[in-house]
């Protein structure tokens, strides 16, 4: 786990390769502390942070291969590593490293760009094929490790994270219109695009080539469902999907440092962690994070779990106080504006790990979308099933069942509660119909948008937009896949593995690691009949077989507890001084996003606790992170020639509360 | 013109830059989500001195600016 950063192109001069280099991967000093390295040849510049955890001696990037030919800056891990190399030892390859890297190197020797289909890994890499003067950008099949790219003066430029790529002179950052309307409706932007304007994404399973003048980007896998019907019916498959994740968890607990796990208390981190103990050559470590509100604190299952595993466990308390606190830090690392808190308490959960010396964690993430776990799934059954008979006063009352954390609710007759969810027949054929609720909720947002800005976006559809980039064979899939489709391709890697995930783990030099994401286990799971995942409505039904027996059954039965923490609950109780400041009118006016009025409105509404509805809360987490965005990325840079190293954004900004980070330091070149 | 006002500061946190005709669809237009029905219900209570019981919590008396003047013309005339 690491961060790489480079260029290719003739825009950068020979005698400042070096210093740029230096200056990018120094942007990413928290992504791999523990060395780093640099390679510049003609038109090519490579950067490289590591944070060692397989091949500790010898495993230093930009790595070469042995004749020198092809050359890689490579972030991530590649779990079946072990495997890929023996055979291609048995074909005759030599090692020189003990390193995956070195396993990516000779696989491309091989194979070339189909190298990357034998890979079951997290990564994100860029090679450099001296031979066939080729440059090839790739990334992981779920979108683990992220990878950004811009151009500039006919020179790509690339990076891990952003905030490396601001550090290249003339590399502005501005918040692009659009992302922000699609994070306002959907909670993320759709790839390629980003918060930046004028900076990309390469979208997770796909590469990006360049070679003979020409930049080609495409997809080298795609997550695929069967047509409807044509589920694969497996008489043993709660035997195969064990066996599958047993061996998930054994290659994921390669390294040559101790691995650890998170603990929610829920069945996915819970069966993770019971495999691994099982696994581990030692005592296994958990970590779990603590609130102070009942509604958002699980630590009696966590507690459960621990005990009933034996590991060494940990909690993270975290306080309202403590979000409002790290928010803009978070900010800065996720880079993004974003509609909740939730990824606050996961940094000082990382931040934990990371003080209790461990660098790689397992995560239960991706079971949720795989196995049907989230409530949007079962939400989408009732609502179809309500639609089919829209007078019935019976059927909408299940969907109290289904949400018993919201208040609201319960006092809702029939009624209101199918106008709520939309469960109307009419809606039955909409491509979106899983989502549409949560997408039209969220977008009512969008009310704060400044009379600019909501004249620049006009008539744009954030929906509409995302309906367009679904697959042809979408339509010819069951409902109930089609809804995981859009959680797994869009929801997974643009939020919940980057915000929730690389982002706020790499805050603290952590790399997660994700068993259920296996590609073997990712294929299974597409493939399984619907009703094995969703039985009625009880979410994740296989999951639960596979559980008996390693998970106690008070886990594997309590109701799901969906992750989420104080959000403007979070900045109420004592508000922080840089709320005033980039909630002011001015600063609103100044930023030129939102509706100042409006905003002031909604800011004493939630900080007097005087609603707890989630649109409003939403609203305000949206309108304070998307300030924050924009404090720490201001649209005129800093002096980039004078940071020497470190990146030189929202470092400056301080108050009473908060101050930003500043750990970065020069890079050896 | 209270239900109005009341709609427009709670609910569109003061912009009034589009139209809110008597009859529009509270729900349907996305003003107002389950949270926001009960914010209603509570100054409907509060300021008109009317009793709203579950059996009222339909569309048909809430659901948009005429309905709910009526439903609370209703409940004082009886």
């Amino acid at each position: 786990m690491c961060g790489i950063a480079g260029y290719f192109g003739k825009s950068v001069a020979p005698t400042e390769a070096a210093t740029l280099l230096a200056r990018m991967a120094g942007a990413l000093y928290y992504r791999g502390p523990d060395d780093s390295g640099i390679h510049i040849e003609r038109d090519t510049g490579l950067a490289h942070r590591r944070l060692a955890i397989v091949g500790l001696s010898d495993g230093q990037q930009p790595m070469a291969s042995a004749e020198g030919s092809l050359v890689i800056s490579y972030n991530g891990e590649i779990f079946n590593y072990v495997e890929l190399r023996a055979a291609l030892i048995a074909k005759g390859r030599q090692f020189r490293t003990h390193s995956d890297t070195e396993v990516i190197l000779h696989l491309y020797d091989e194979m070339g760009p189909d190298c990357l289909s034998e890979l079951n890994g997290d990564f994100a890499f860029a090679l450099w094929d001296t031979k066939r003067q080729r440059m090839l950008l790739a990334r992981d099949r779920m979108g683990v490790r992220p990878l950004f790219y811009t151009e500039r003066a006919g020179t790509l430029f690339f990076a891990s994270e952003i905030k490396a790529l601001l550090t290249v002179p003339g590399i502005e950052a501005e918040l692009d219109p659009i992302a922000l309307d699609q994070i306002f409706t959907l909670w993320t932007p759709i790839t390629p695009r980003t918060a930046f304007r004028n900076i990309s994404e390469l979208p997770p399973g796909h590469l990006m080539l360049i070679e003979d003048g020409r930049r080609t980007v495409r997809p080298w896998w795609r997550l695929q469902f069967p047509e409807n019907g044509e589920e694969a019916q497996r008489p043993d498959a709660a035997e195969e999907l064990r066996a599958l994740l047993d061996d998930a968890t054994r290659i994921r607990l390669r390294a040559d440092v101790r691995v650890g796990s998170y603990l929610s208390g829920g069945l996915d981190s819970s069966l993770i962690s019971a495999l691994a103990a099982r696994a581990a050559p030692d005592r296994l470590r958990t970590f779990s994070v603590t609130f102070d509100t009942e509604e958002h604190d699980e630590s009696r299952w966590q507690a459960m779990m621990a005990e009933t595993l034996g590991t060494e466990h940990s909690a993270a308390p975290c306080r309202a106080g403590d979000i409002a606190r790290l928010f803009p830090d978070v900010v800065r690392h996720m880079e993004r504006p974003v509609l909740r808190t939730a990824p606050a308490p996961l940094h000082m959960l990382s931040g934990l790990v990371h003080h209790s010396g461990l660098k790689v964690v397992l995560t239960g993430e991706g079971a949720d979308e795989l196995f049907a776990g989230y409530d949007i799934f079962r939400e989408a059954r009732l609502r179809r099933f309500c639609g089919r008979q829209p007078g019935s006063k019976i059927r909408p009352q299940l969907f109290r069942r289904l949400y018993p954390y919201l208040p609201g609710l319960k006092r809702q007759s029939p009624e209101y509660l199918a106008k709520f969810f939309r469960a109307s027949a009419d809606e039955i054929g909409d491509p979106l119909f899983s989502h549409r609720p949560r997408f039209r909720s969220t977008a009512a947002a969008k009310l704060f948008f400044s009379a600019e800005l909501k004249a620049e976006l006009a008539d744009y559809d954030a929906a509409a937009d995302l309906a367009s980039q679904v697959p042809p064979e979408f339509s010819r899939w069951h409902p109930l896949h089609q809804a995981q489709y859009l959680e797994t391709a869009f929801l997974l890697p643009g939020y919940i593995l980057s915000a929730q995930g690389d982002r706020v783990m790499m805050a603290n030099s952590i790399e997660g690691r994700f068993p259920f994401l296996d590609p073997r286990i990712v294929e299974f799971a597409s493939h399984l009949p619907p009703d094995v995942k969703l039985r009625g409505l009880k979410e994740k039904h296989i999951l639960k077989t596979v559980a008996k027996g390693l998970v106690p059954d008070t886990i594997i039965e309590r109701p799901k507890q969906p992750y989420r923490a104080p959000d403007s609950q979070a900045f109420a109780g004592a508000p922080t001084a840089y709320l005033d400041e980039v909630l002011s009118r001015g600063a609103l006016a100044k930023g030129g996003l939102f509706n100042p009025a409006a905003v002031e409105k909604l800011k004493s509404k939630v900080l007097h606790q005087e609603s707890s509805s989630f649109r409003d809360d939403a609203a305000f987490v949206g309108i304070l992170s998307t300030q924050l965005w924009q404090a720490t990325f201001p649209a005129q840079t800093n002096d980039k020639r004078n940071t020497d190293g470190a990146d030189g954004h929202g470092r400056r900004h301080q108050d009473g509360n908060t101050q930003f980070h500043s750990r970065e330091l020069p890079v050896r070149g | 013109m209270e239900i109005r006002n009341f709609i427009v500061e709670n609910f569109l946190f003061g912009d009034d830059s589009q139209p809110l005709p008597d009859d529009l669809s509270l729900i349907e237009n996305d003003l107002v989500d389950s949270t926001g029905i009960l914010e209603l219900v509570s100054f409907v209570e509060e300021r008109f001195g009317v009793k709203v019981e579950d059996a009222d919590l339909v569309p048909a008396n809430l659901d948009s600016i005429g309905r709910i003047v009526d439903f609370i013309g209703r409940k004082q005339a009886a």
